[in-house]
């Protein structure tokens, strides 16, 4: 990381007022006037938009790993998805991707 | 409050709320002591961290700004990547408006500022099955689901913080964050829609990946939420 204090407080205090303007927005300032459809179901689908998009090329090409793909972080991304969309439950998905990597992690550095 | 508040706790809105939000101490404690060794990890200082925890108070885009600047992606793009994560609030926001509407200006400030998925998910659940609420009770409950995580979110992110100056560069923690990010979409892919959105985000995603840091990720998102969009069109039209 090779920002100045300066700059890392900048991202902190206007992530925090750009968040609190968001969660504020039709509660506080916009009130009771409905929001187009179309854009509700944009909405919707910010979480699933952004999240897989910034974790594919850190699964495929991981900068710890020196860029190379691994086999490792591979089965240990696929199990983490699997077990998620099975139990339909994140601290189940974290815990199974993060037994996953450091026990195949641990195996590949035995053999 | 009656004399019978003592007995029975649960029957006051706020402890209702209270004992609605406690099973979430599960989850905060985890996430929260995770940003505090990650963002650690990265180089922020202790003050930066609970900084960002107790401005910002939002775990997924918490994560997401972290490793964008692990990536040090520009200054814009951290903030456009990591607010577009907290967008989606800004729909519970509006599907708040007719519980909370006409709370006091002051009140619906702090509901904003503690509107997080767990809080809103949880006391949209009860205001909907129970219509006879009163706006203050709704308020009441709101902060009562808040009480229980807000301290354990800040408190373990100090844990993290300590935790994480103790842990060595071998244990690959660079790791920990996609497969965080992975657990909390899997249980998201919910629809065909939610499935296509997320396969157009990785796609544009990876083949974009030259650009500068962040910039594909944009156009990826962009993307995405379109063909989430025009896909739930296509579906309710097939349906009909």
């Amino acid at each position: 990381m090779t920002y100045s204090d300066a700059e890392i407080w900048t991202i902190i205090v206007i992530m925090g007022i750009g968040t609190f303007v968001i969660r504020f927005s039709f509660l506080g300032l916009i009130g009771d006037r409905p929001m187009p459809a179309f854009v509700l179901r944009l909405l919707r689908y910010t979480p699933v938009a952004v999240l897989p998009g910034m974790v594919a090329p850190l699964v495929l090409w991981p900068g710890a790993a020196g860029g190379q793909t691994d086999p490792v972080r591979l089965l240990a991304a696929g199990a983490t998805v699997l077990i998620g969309a099975l139990t339909r439950n994140v601290l189940w998905a974290i815990t199974g991707g993060i037994v996953t990597f450091y026990s195949l992690a641990g195996l590949t550095a035995l053999l | 409050m009656t004399t019978s508040t003592m007995k029975t706790p649960a029957k006051s809105p706020y402890w209702a709320g209270v004992r609605d939000g406690a099973p979430f101490i599960l989850m905060a404690v985890p996430f929260a002591t995770l940003f505090g060794v990650i963002a650690t990890d990265a180089g922020l200082t202790l003050a930066q961290t609970m900084g960002f925890t107790i401005l910002v108070i939002a775990g997924a885009a918490q994560f997401a700004a972290v490793q964008l600047m692990v990536e040090n992606a520009s200054i814009a793009f951290v903030l456009l990547a990591a607010l577009a994560v907290n967008l989606r609030m800004a729909m519970y926001s509006a599907s708040l408006v007719p519980y909370l509407g006409s709370a006091p200006l002051w009140k619906r400030a702090c509901i904003a500022y503690l509107n997080f998925d767990q809080t809103y998910i949880t006391s949209v659940a009860r205001y909907e099955a129970r219509p006879e609420m009163t706006v203050s009770d709704r308020v009441a409950y709101f902060f009562g689901v808040a009480t229980p995580i807000t301290p354990f979110w800040f408190g373990m992110t100090l844990v993290g913080i300590l935790a994480g100056q103790a842990i060595p560069e071998a244990w690959a923690l660079d790791f920990i964050m996609p497969i965080m990010f992975l657990a909390m979409v899997a249980p998201m892919l919910k629809s065909l829609a939610h499935v296509a959105a997320a396969a157009m985000s990785v796609g544009v995603a990876l083949v974009l990946n030259g650009l500068p840091a962040g910039t594909g990720l944009l156009i990826a998102a962009g993307a995405a939420m379109l063909t989430g969009a025009l896909v739930e069109v296509w579906m309710e039209r097939r349906r009909t």
